[in-house]
C-alpha cells in the first residue's frame, strides 16, 4: 500500500501537459498484466470491522512464503467498500472474478491451495443464492450486483484508493486532461447543464444552474470564489458519501478541480465528517499524490491554472451539513445556520460567491466532462438524470450500497437487488431521505425512485439512505426515533424547531403509551405545518416529514395505539404483553435462564409461564426461545 | 424607492429595508419577540413570519430579515401565518408560564390557552438571545452567552461561570422581552456580595 511519505512507485516527474498525463496512463496500462492473479480484499469500513485487514495480512504472510511465490506470483490489492457489506469480509480472485464472502483468516490457506494453486473454487465461501440455493461463482452473476448499474461507483472495489497510479490507469483525471486541453470555462459549465445533473445532497437543485448563477455572481462581484465539497453525511443509515470518499477519493477531487476550473477558483474545501477518519486519510493521500504529479496545486498540468484544496473536519453536528452552517463552521465559528435570505452562490464562504456540492454530485462531474452531458442525460429519466447511490439498510436481506439509474421502481431496489425482507414477508414501508424524508408504503412499491415522484408520494430523495421496515416496525416508534434524533441535532436557534420538535415527540410518546385522541393527530398535522412554514433552516422545516407521511399512510396504526391500546407491530412497550404458548413451549428453560427479571417459572420439560406483573418487556425471552413459543400481544 | 404591496396596500420603502421595517413605517402590525432596533435581527423567534405570494406560488419568510424587493406581494394575516403564530404562542405559554409579558403578547393575538403542559412553572426566558446580542453588539462586551445547544439551549454567563466582565449597564434588562433577565442577571454577575454575606451569616 502507498503511504503519504513515500515517493510514487513509478519514477515520475511532474506531468507537464495533458498529453503527458495520457501517455503516463498508457504506460501504466501497458505495464499491467491482465492475466496476473490478483487477490482483491475489501478494506471498506464494514469489511474492516469484520477483520478484513487480518485476512489481507494472512494472504501477505502466506504469499511471501517462498514456495507459493515461485508457483503463481499473485498480487494483493485492497480496495474501498464493494457494496455488499452484509457479506463481508469480501475477497475477489481476479482475473476469474471468483467472489468469496465472509472470509476469515483461517480460510486463507484453503483459498491459496485450492484456488491460487489448483485453480478450483472453494465452494463453501461462494455466495449462495437464497432463492435457488445454488452457489454462484462470480460477482457479475450475483443478482445484487447484476441488477445494479455502477456508474459513479465504477472504480470502487476495483482500484486501490491509496494508489493514484491505479486510479489513473482506471481513467482518473482523463476528464481534467480533456478540459485543460481545449475546453473553455463556459463549455465545462454547459456540459454540466446539458447533463441535467441535480444535487445529490438532498434538495436536488440542478447543478448546472447553480454553477451558471455562480458565474453570474462572479460577473458582479469578481473573485475570489470558492468550491466546496459537502462530506458531512449525517443521516442515520447513510454511507454513500463515505464509501465514495474512501473508495475513490480521486473522483471527488477531480470533480472539484473541474468545478474550480469552470469558475476560476483557486481554493477549495472538503468538509468531511469527523467520524470518517478513513475517508479523511484517503482524501489526504489522494491530494498529496495528485500534487506530486502536478494535478493539484500550482500551474496544474502546466496549463496556467492553479488550484489547491484543503480538508476541514466536520464539527460533529448534523446541522453542519446545512449549507450556511457549513460555511460558518469552515470560517471557524460555531456551525449554526445563518438566518439571512441570501444565496450561497452569491454570498457563501466569507461572503464570496461559492459553489457547494455534495460528494456524490462532485463525483459525477468527471464522468460528465469525460463522456459528455448528453451521454449522462441519457441515463435515468427526464428531470432526474443519471444514477443514484443508495445505502440499503434495515429489514432487508442484502444490506449494502446500491447504484441504479434514476427512475427504477422502489421494488427493484428493495426486492430485486435487496432480496426483500428476511423470511420472505412483504416489506411494510421504506423510509427514504432519512430524518427529513418520509416513507413509501408497500402498496406504492412501484413508485419510480426519482426526485419528483418521491416528493409526490410525500417523501423525498434526500441523500440516499433507504431504511426498509417490516411488520415488526411500529410507525409511531419510527417517527419518534427520527424526531428524537433531530431534537438532539437542532441548533436551537429558532423557536418552531427548538420547541416544536420536543412537543411533537411528546405527543408521539403519549401515543406509544396508549394516550391520545383523534384531535391529537389533527394537532400534530397542524403543528407540523407550522414548523414546516416557520423554521429557519431545512433541518426544522423538513423534520415533520416522517410524522406526516406515516400518519398519511398508516393512520389506523396510530389510532390503534390510543383507541385499542394496542401496538400492532408489538413494539411500544406499554402496550404489549409477553406470554408463552404452552403448546409450543418444550420447557427447555433457556428463557427462564436469560430473563433479567427472573419472572419466568416452570418445571423442566413442562410449559413455562411469564409473570406479567413482573415482566419488564425487554423481549429477551422471545429472542432466546428456539421454538418460537413466546407470544407478544 | 422600492414599491411593493402589503395586504394589497401599495407601500414604499428604502432600498435595504426589511419587510418589518417597511410595515412598521406604514403602521401595519406584525408581532415580534427577538427583534430590537438596537441590534442586528437574528430571525430566532419566527413570530414575524409573513406570506409572500405570486400567483399560485407562496412562501413564508421572517419579515425582520427579509429585504424588501420591487413588486413583491406581502400578506401579514393569512391562514398559514396565523397557524405559525398560534403554535409558537401556545408553545411559548407552556415554555415561559411565569412571564406576564409573554401572556400579554399572546393574548393580543388571540391566544389565551395552550394545549401543552408547562415543564417548569417558574420559567420566563425563551432564549431569544436579545440580551447576549445587545451586550455584544451595543455594549461591546460578552458577559452573557447562550450555552448548550439545541433543545437544551439556555442563557447564562459564558462557560456557565459568573463573570466580572459585566459592567451592570442594564441594557440586557431593558431589551429582554420576557422579564427573564431580572432573575438571570444574578447568575451572570454572581450573587451580589451583600446577599452572600447575609446567606453565610
Ligand atoms: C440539516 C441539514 C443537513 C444537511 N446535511 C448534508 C450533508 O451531510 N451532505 C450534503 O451533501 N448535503 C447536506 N445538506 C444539504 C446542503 O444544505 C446542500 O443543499 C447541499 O450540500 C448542496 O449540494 P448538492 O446540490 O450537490 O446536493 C443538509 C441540509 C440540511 C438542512
Ligand atoms: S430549524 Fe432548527 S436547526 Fe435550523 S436554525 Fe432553527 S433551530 Fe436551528
Ligand atoms: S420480556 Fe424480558 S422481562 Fe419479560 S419475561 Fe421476557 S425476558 Fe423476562
Ligand atoms: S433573558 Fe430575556 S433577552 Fe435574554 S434570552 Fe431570555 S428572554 Fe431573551
Ligand atoms: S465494506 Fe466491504 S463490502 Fe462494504
Ligand atoms: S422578530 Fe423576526 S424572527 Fe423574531
Amino acid at each position: 500500500m502507498y503511504s503519504l511519505n513515500s515517493a510514487l512507485r513509478v519514477d515520475t516527474p511532474r506531468l507537464d501537459s495533458a498529453e503527458a498525463l495520457n501517455a503516463y496512463r498508457e504506460n501504466l496500462i501497458a505495464g499491467q498484466d491482465p492475466n496476473q492473479t490478483l487477490v482483491v480484499v475489501c478494506h471498506g469500513t464494514g469489511c474492516m470491522a469484520n477483520g478484513s485487514n487480518r485476512v489481507t495480512a494472512a494472504f501477505q504472510n502466506a504469499i511471501e512464503g517462498a514456495d507459493i511465490k515461485a508457483k503463481v506470483m499473485p498480487g494483493i490489492k485492497t480496495t474501498g467498500c464493494q457494496g455488499f457489506c452484509s457479506r463481508g469480509p469480501l475477497v475477489l480472485i481476479r482475473p476469474q472474478g471468483l467472489f468469496y464472502q465472509r472470509v476469515k483468516e483461517k480460510d486463507v490457506e484453503e483459498i491459496i491451495q485450492r484456488t491460487l494453486i489448483e485453480g478450483q473454487p472453494v465452494e463453501r465461501l461462494l455466495y449462495k443464492d437464497p432463492q435457488t440455493g445454488k452457489r454462484i461463482h462470480t460477482e457479475q452473476e450475483i443478482p445484487f450486483y447484476k441488477l445494479q448499474e455502477r456508474v459513479v461507483l465504477h472504480n470502487i472495489g476495483k482500484i486501490d484508493p491509496t494508489d493514484i497510479t491505479d486510479a489513473i490507469a482506471a481513467g482518473a483525471y482523463r476528464a481534467l486532461a480533456k478540459a485543460l486541453s481545449g475546453m473553455t470555462l463556459e463549455q465545462v459549465v454547459s456540459e454540466v447543464e446539458q447533463s441535467g445533473l441535480r444535487g445529490r445532497g438532498g434538495a436536488g437543485f440542478p447543478t448546472g444552474r447553480k454553477w451558471r448563477s455562480a458565474m453570474a455572481a462572479i460577473e458582479k462581484k469578481g473573485r475570489p470564489v470558492y468550491v466546496v465539497v459537502n462530506g458531512d453525511e449525517g443521516d442515520p443509515g447513510a454511507f454513500m458519501d463515505r464509501t465514495i470518499m474512501e473508495g475513490d477519493p480521486h473522483s471527488v477531487l477531480e470533480g472539484l478541480i473541474l468545478g474550480a476550473y469552470a469558475l476560476g477558483a483557486e481554493q477549495g474545501y472538503l468538509y468531511v465528517r469527523a467520524e470518517y477518519p478513513l475517508a479523511i486519510q484517503h482524501l489526504e493521500i489522494a491530494m498529496a499524490q495528485a500534487r506530486e504529479l502536478g494535478l493539484l496545486g500550482e500551474n496544474i498540468l502546466n496549463s496556467g491554472f492553479s488550484f489547491d484544496a484543503r480538508i476541514n473536519r466536520g464539527a460533529g453536528a448534523f446541522v453542519c451539513g446545512e449549507s450556511t452552517a457549513l460555511f460558518t463552521s469552515i470560517e471557524g465559528k460555531p456551525g449554526n445556520p445563518r438566518p439571512k435570505y441570501t444565496r450561497s452562490v452569491e454570498e457563501g464562504l466569507w461572503g464570496r460567491p461559492t459553489i457547494l456540492n455534495n460528494v456524490e454530485t462532485w463525483a459525477n462531474v468527471p464522468l460528465i466532462i469525460d463522456k459528455g452531458g448528453d451521454w449522462y442525460a441519457g441515463l435515468g429519466v427526464p428531470h432526474s438524470t443519471g444514477t443514484k447511490v443508495f445505502s440499503l439498510v434495515g429489514k432487508v436481506n442484502n444490506v449494502g450500497l446500491v447504484e441504479v439509474p434514476m427512475g427504477v421502481p422502489v421494488s427493484h431496489i428493495v426486492e430485486a437487488i435487496g432480496g426483500g425482507v428476511p423470511g420472505g414477508a412483504p416489506f411494510k414501508a421504506v423510509q427514504t431521505g432519512g430524518p427529513s424524508g418520509g416513507c413509501i408504503p408497500y402498496h406504492l412499491k412501484e413508485t419510480p425512485v426519482d426526485f419528483d415522484s418521491l416528493t409526490k408520494a410525500g417523501s423525498m430523495m434526500g441523500s440516499g439512505a433507504m431504511i426498509v421496515m417490516d411488520d415488526s416496525d411500529c410507525v409511531v416508534d419510527v417517527a419518534r426515533y427520527f424526531l428524537r434524533f433531530l431534537e438532539e441535532e437542532s441548533c436551537g436557534k429558532c423557536l418552531p424547531c427548538r420547541l416544536g420538535l420536543t412537543r411533537m415527540r411528546e405527543m408521539l410518546d403519549a401515543f406509544s403509551k396508549g394516550v391520545g385522541t383523534e384531535r391529537d393527530i389533527e394537532d400534530l398535522i397542524s403543528l407540523s405545518q407550522a414548523i414546516q412554514d416557520g423554521a429557519l433552516c431545512a433541518l426544522g422545516s423538513s423534520a415533520p416529514n416522517p410524522v406526516l407521511t406515516t400518519i398519511n399512510y398508516f393512520r389506523d396504526e396510530y389510532r390503534a395505539h390510543f383507541s385499542d391500546h394496542k401496538c400492532p407491530a408489538g413494539v411500544c412497550k406499554d402496550l404489549i404483553t409477553f406470554s408463552i404458548d404452552p403448546d409450543a413451549c418444550t420447557g427447555c428453560r433457556s428463557c427462564a435462564r436469560q430473563c433479567p427479571n427472573n419472572c419466568i417459572s416452570g418445571e423442566k420439560k413442562q410449559p413455562h409461564v411469564i409473570d406479567a406483573n413482573q415482566c419488564i418487556r425487554c423481549g429477551i425471552c422471545k429472542e432466546t426461545c428456539k421454538f418460537d413459543a413466546v407470544r407478544v400481544s | 424607492m422600492i414599491q411593493f404591496t402589503i395586504n394589497d396596500q401599495q407601500v414604499e420603502a428604502q432600498h435595504g429595508w426589511t419587510i418589518l421595517e417597511a410595515a412598521r413605517e406604514h403602521g401595519i402590525d406584525i408581532p415580534t419577540l427577538c427583534y430590537h432596533e438596537a441590534v442586528a435581527p437574528s430571525g430566532a423567534c419566527r413570530l414575524c413570519m409573513v406570506e409572500l405570494k405570486d400567483g399560485n406560488w407562496s412562501k413564508l419568510v421572517a419579515s425582520c430579515i427579509y429585504p424588501v424587493a420591487e413588486g413583491i406581494h406581502v400578506y401579514t394575516e393569512t391562514e398559514r401565518v396565523h397557524n405559525v403564530r398560534r403554535w409558537i404562542f401556545e408553545m411559548l405559554l407552556a415554555t415561559c408560564p411565569a412571564s406576564p409579558e409573554i401572556s400579554a403578547l399572546a393574548e393580543r393575538y388571540g391566544v389565551t390557552s395552550t394545549r401543552f403542559s408547562a415543564a417548569d412553572p417558574d420559567r420566563t426566558c425563551m432564549v431569544c438571545g436579545l440580551c447576549s446580542r445587545v451586550c455584544e453588539e451595543v455594549v461591546g462586551l460578552s458577559a452573557i452567552a447562550t450555552v448548550d445547544r439545541g433543545v437544551y439551549k439556555r442563557v447564562g454567563a459564558p462557560f456557565s461561570r459568573p463573570t466580572d466582565v459585566c459592567v451592570a449597564c442594564g441594557c440586557c434588562l431593558s431589551v429582554c422581552p420576557t422579564g427573564a433577565m431580572q432573575s438571570l442577571f444574578d447568575t451572570v454577575r454572581g450573587i451580589p456580595a451583600t446577599i452572600m454575606t447575609q446567606l453565610t451569616a
